[in-house]
C-alpha cells in the first residue's frame, strides 16, 4: 500500500450484494487478517481506480445501522470512529439494494452525518424492470447531496463509474450531514451537547454518548461531560427512537419524488418457495435431507482428492529421503515437516466442500429460513436460531464456527454456542474415527443395505451433536450471566448463488484454515519429531544396547533395526512422557504408546493417527494408511497377549475423542472471542473430565 | 388489544403510535415504524418466531417482541 492510495470503507446492509461489489472491485487481490491473530479480522483488497490511482478497500461486516447490537456490527462503528489515523477511511462506499432502498438509506443517512466523503452505490438495477422500480438519478443525487451510482455488481455493470466516483469524491473531500439530528428532537439538548467539543461533529458526539464508546483522542474533560449525560439513559433511549423516526421521515420525503414502485409487478416466487421451505413438515424434512446430502458429499467427493494428497506427500517424502544425505535435516524433513504439512493439506477437500455448501446456502437466502425454523428449538437449549450455522459449520472445523457466532447479539446465547461448538464432530476427528472403526467394526451390511461401519460413524456424529445440545441445556441452567435476548433476522429474497462469490468465500475460508490451524499443526509435528528422536543418555546408547540384548537371537538386519527404533522411542522424551501418564490411562484400556498419541493430540486431534504412524512404523519408510492399520491390528497387549486394539479399547478411544477438547487452535480462538482464559480453560478441563469418565465407563462396561 | 402476535396468517394491520417505546431500536431501524403497514406472512412450525413484512422489509421476530407491538386494523 502506498501513501497515495485512497482508503475506502465498504459498508451496507446484509443481502445488498456488498460482497459481489467487493469481489468485482478487488478480484484476487483480497486478503483476510488471519486467525489465530489477535485483533479483529479485516477483509481488504486493492482496487485499480485509474492508471495512476489505487484504492485499498476494506469490506466491513453487513449492518442495518451504525448502532451496533452484535460484535460484527460494532466493528463498523469502531472503524468509522477513528479519525486521522492509519485506519480511518478517506471515502465511504455505501451499497444499497434498489428494492429495499428506503431501509438501506437509513444506514446511509447515519453515515452521511459523520461528515466523511460518501459514495452511494445502488445495486441490483438489473432487477428494476422486473420489479417495476424507477429511480430519478439526478434528482436523487441532488437531494442526497452525494455521488450516487446505479450498478449491477453481479453483471459487472457500473463498476467503472463507482471507481471514478470514488476519485471525484476523494478530490472534492466535501462532506455535509444529511439529516442533522438536532432540529426536531430537542434543540436545547443537542446544542449543549455540541458545545462539549469543537473537534467532533454533533452526530459523532451523540454516537459516543449512545454507545458509551469514546475514541482515544477524547480528552478526560470531554469524556466526563459526556458521561454526565448518561445519567438520564431513558432520555437517550427515547431520543434514539425519535432520531430513527425523524430519519425515516426525511428519507420518505426524498424518495417521494425520486423513487417509484409498481406493486402489480411483484412476483410471488418468494411466497411459493417460503411455503415449502418453512412448512411445518416439509420444511424440516427438506432441511434434514439437505444435511444428509451435505455429509454424503463431504465423504464421497473428498475421498479421491484426499487419497491424491496423501499419495503425493508419501512420494515427496520418499523422494526427499532418497535424494538427501542421511542426517538430521533429512529426518526432520521426512519425519517431521513433510507429514506435518500433509496432515494439514489433507483436510482441504472436506473443508472446501463444506464451505461450498454453506456459501451456497447463505447466497441463496435459504440459511435465514433455517434460522427461522430452528429458533424455537434452539431457544429451549439456551441458544438462538442463529446458532444453527455455527453448529453446522462445526462439522468442518470449530474455528470458523466460533467466528460465525459473532452475528448472535445476546452475549449469553453467543457464549453458550461458543462453549458447545467443539462437541460437534469436526473433520479432525474423522481420521481418528475412520481408522478405529476399520479396526474394530466388521465391514458388513445389516438389513441388507446399511453399512455397519457407516452406521457407527453416523452415530458418532449424532453423539457429538446431542452432547452439544445437552451441554447447552446444562449451561443455560447454570450460567449466571444475564443478557437481553433479542432476535430479529431479515428474510432476504431468494437468489441464484453467484459462482464468483461462492468461489471467493470457499477460497478465503480454506486459506484461513490452512494458514491458521496449519501453523500450529506444523509446529507441533516438528516438536513431536524432536521429542521422539531425542532423549536422555539411555536413548543415545540405544544402538549398542539393542545389539547386545539381541545378539543371541538370530535377527535379520531389518528386524534389528526395528528393535533399535522401538527401544529408542521408549527411551525418548516423548516415550518417558507416555510412560509417566500410563497409570492414569490404564483404566481406560490404553498403554503408554496410546498415551503419547493422547498427549500430542492435545494440540490437534488428527495428530493421533500421525503419532501412531510414527510410533508403530518407525523403521518402515512410508506412511501408507493401510500399513498403519496393519501395524495397529497386529499390536499386542503385553498383559493379555491379545490384540491391543480390541473392541473395548477402540470404543473407549472413540468416546474419548468425541468429548475431549483436543485442539490448541480452538482454545486460542475461544480466548480471542471471549477475551479471557476462563472459558477456554473451562472447556479444556470440563470436556477433558467428561471424556475421561465416559471412556472409563465405556471400557469397564465393555471389557 | 391487538398486537402483531394476534394477527392471522396473511392479515394486514398498522403499527400504532403508542407502541413506539415498546419497539426495540433495531427493529425500528429495520423499518418497523409507527404507522407502517404490517402483514403476517408465515408462522414457524412451533408457533414462534413470526415472519412479517413491514414497510417492505421481510423480517422474522420472536412472539414475545411481536406481542409488545400494538396494531390498528385498516378499517379503524
Amino acid at each position: 500500500m502506498s501513501k497515495s492510495d485512497i482508503k475506502v470503507a465498504l459498508i451496507g446492509n446484509p443481502n445488498t450484494g456488498k460482497t459481489s461489489l467487493f469481489n468485482q472491485l478487488t478480484g484476487l487481490s483480497q486478503k483476510v487478517g488471519n486467525y489465530p491473530g489477535i485483533t479483529v479480522d479485516k477483509k481488504e483488497g486493492i482496487s485499480k481506480l485509474s492508471l495512476t490511482r489505487n484504492a485499498v478497500i476494506t469490506d466491513l461486516p453487513g449492518t442495518y445501522s451504525i448502532n451496533p447490537t452484535s460484535l460484527d456490527e460494532s466493528i463498523v462503528l469502531k472503524t468509522l470512529f477513528t479519525k486521522n489515523t492509519k485506519e480511518s477511511p478517506d471515502v465511504i462506499l455505501v451499497v444499497a439494494d434498489v428494492e429495499n432502498l428506503k431501509r438501506n438509506l437509513l444506514l446511509f443517512s447515519q453515515i452521511k452525518d459523520l461528515e466523511i466523503p460518501t459514495v452511494l452505490a445502488i445495486n441490483m438495477i438489473d432487477q428494476m424492470g422486473k420489479k417495476g422500480i424507477t429511480v430519478d438519478l439526478s434528482l436523487l443525487k441532488r437531494e442526497l447531496n452525494t455521488e450516487v451510482i446505479l450498478i449491477s455488481a453481479r453483471k459487472n455493470e457500473g463498476i467503472d463509474d463507482v471507481k471514478s466516483a470514488i476519485i471525484r469524491c476523494h478530490v472534492a473531500a466535501k462532506a455535509s450531514p444529511l439529516c442533522g439530528i438536532n432540529h426536531k428532537i430537542d434543540p436545547d439538548y443537542f446544542t449543549k451537547l455540541k458545545e462539549i467539543s469543537p473537534n467532533y461533529s454533533l452526530y459523532q458526539l451523540w454516537l459516543m454518548l449512545t454507545q458509551n464508546n469514546y475514541p482515544e483522542q477524547v480528552t478526560k474533560e470531554e469524556r466526563e461531560k459526556l458521561l454526565a449525560y448518561r445519567n438520564d439513559i431513558s432520555k437517550i433511549n427515547k431520543y434514539q427512537h425519535k432520531e430513527t423516526i425523524y430519519r425515516y421521515q426525511q428519507i420518505n420525503e426524498i424518495l417521494k419524488n425520486t423513487y417509484s414502485l409498481d406493486k402489480s409487478k411483484a412476483t410471488d416466487l418468494r411466497s411459493k418457495l417460503d411455503s415449502i421451505f418453512t412448512h411445518k413438515v416439509f420444511g424440516y424434512l427438506f432441511f434434514f435431507f439437505l444435511l444428509l446430502v451435505i455429509f454424503q458429499s463431504i465423504f464421497d467427493w473428498a475421498t479421491l482428492p484426499m487419497d491424491l494428497i496423501d499419495g503425493t506427500f508419501a512420494q515427496v517424502a520418499h523422494f526427499t529421503r532418497d535424494n538427501l544425505p542421511t542426517g538430521v535435516l533429512s529426518d526432520l524433513l521426512v519425519d517431521g515437516i513433510i507429514p506435518g504439512i500433509g496432515g494439514v493439506l489433507i483436510f482441504i477437500p472436506q473443508i472446501a466442500i463444506l464451505f461450498l455448501f454453506i456459501a451456497i446456502l447463505e447466497e441463496t437466502g435459504y440459511m435465514s429460513r433455517v434460522v427461522f425454523l430452528m429458533d424455537k428449538i434452539m431457544r429451549r437449549f439456551g441458544m438462538n436460531g442463529k446458532g444453527v450455522i455455527p453448529l453446522i459449520s462445526g462439522t468442518a472445523c470449530a474455528i470458523p464456527a466460533i467466528m460465525a457466532t459473532r452475528t448472535i447479539s445476546s452475549w449469553r446465547e453467543r457464549l453458550i454456542t461458543i462453549l458447545v461448538v467443539p462437541f460437534t464432530t469436526c473433520s479432525a476427528r474423522l481420521p481418528v474415527y475412520a481408522i478405529l472403526i476399520s479396526l474394530i467394526i466388521p465391514d458388513k451390511k445389516i438389513l441388507g443395505f446399511l453399512n455397519l461401519q457407516g452406521l457407527v460413524l453416523l452415530s458418532l456424529y449424532a453423539l457429538g451433536f446431542i452432547t452439544a445440545i445437552l451441554a447447552a441445556y446444562i449451561l443455560d441452567k447454570t450460567l449466571k450471566i444475564k443478557s437481553k435476548s433479542f432476535f430479529v433476522i431479515e428474510m432476504p429474497n431468494y437468489k441464484l448463488p453467484s459462482i464468483k462469490n461462492v468461489f471467493f468465500e470457499v477460497l478465503e475460508k480454506t486459506k484461513s484454515f490452512v494458514l491458521g490451524a496449519g501453523k500450529i499443526i506444523l509446529a507441533l509435528s516438528i516438536v513431536l519429531w524432536f521429542l521422539a528422536s531425542n532423549g536422555p543418555s539411555s536413548f543415545n546408547n540405544a544402538q549398542k544396547n539393542t545389539i547386545n540384548n539381541f545378539a543371541s537371537q538370530n535377527l535379520s538386519g531389518e528386524e534389528l533395526q526395528q528393535k533399535i527404533a522401538s527401544f529408542k522411542l521408549e527411551n525418548s522424551y516423548i516415550g518417558i512422557l507416555g510412560k509417566t501418564i500410563e497409570p492414569i490411562i490404564r483404566p481406560l484400556g490404553y498403554d503408554w504408546k496410546i498415551g503419547i498419541a493422547l498427549i500430542t493430540s492435545l494440540a490437534a486431534r488428527e495428530v493421533f493417527v500421525g503419532t501412531l504412524a510414527t510410533i508403530y512404523s518407525v523403521g518402515a519408510d512410508d506412511e501408507n494408511t493401510s500399513t498403519i492399520k496393519e501395524k495397529m491390528r497386529s499390536e499386542v497387549n503385553q498383559d493379555t497377549g491379545k490384540k491391543r486394539f480390541n473392541f473395548p479399547v477402540g470404543m473407549s478411544l472413540m468416546v474419548f475423542y468425541a468429548f475431549a477438547m483436543q485442539c490448541l487452535a480452538t482454545l486460542a480462538i475461544v480466548k480471542r472471542e471471549t477475551k479471557t482464559w476462563k472459558w477456554p480453560l473451562i472447556q479444556l478441563f470440563g470436556m477433558g473430565l467428561l471424556a475421561y469418565l465416559s471412556a472409563f465407563l465405556t471400557y469397564q462396561i465393555l471389557s | 388489544m391487538r398486537t402483531i402476535a394476534t394477527l392471522h396468517l396473511g392479515e394486514l394491520g398498522y403499527v400504532s403510535e403508542e407502541s413506539l417505546d415498546a419497539i426495540p431500536l433495531k427493529l425500528l431501524e429495520m423499518g418497523c415504524l409507527p404507522g407502517a403497514e404490517v402483514q403476517l406472512v408465515q408462522v414457524a412450525p412451533l408457533k414462534d418466531p413470526l415472519y412479517i413484512c413491514v414497510n417492505g422489509s421481510h423480517l422474522a421476530i420472536r412472539k414475545e417482541t411481536a406481542a409488545k407491538i400494538i396494531i390498528l386494523k385498516s378499517e379503524s
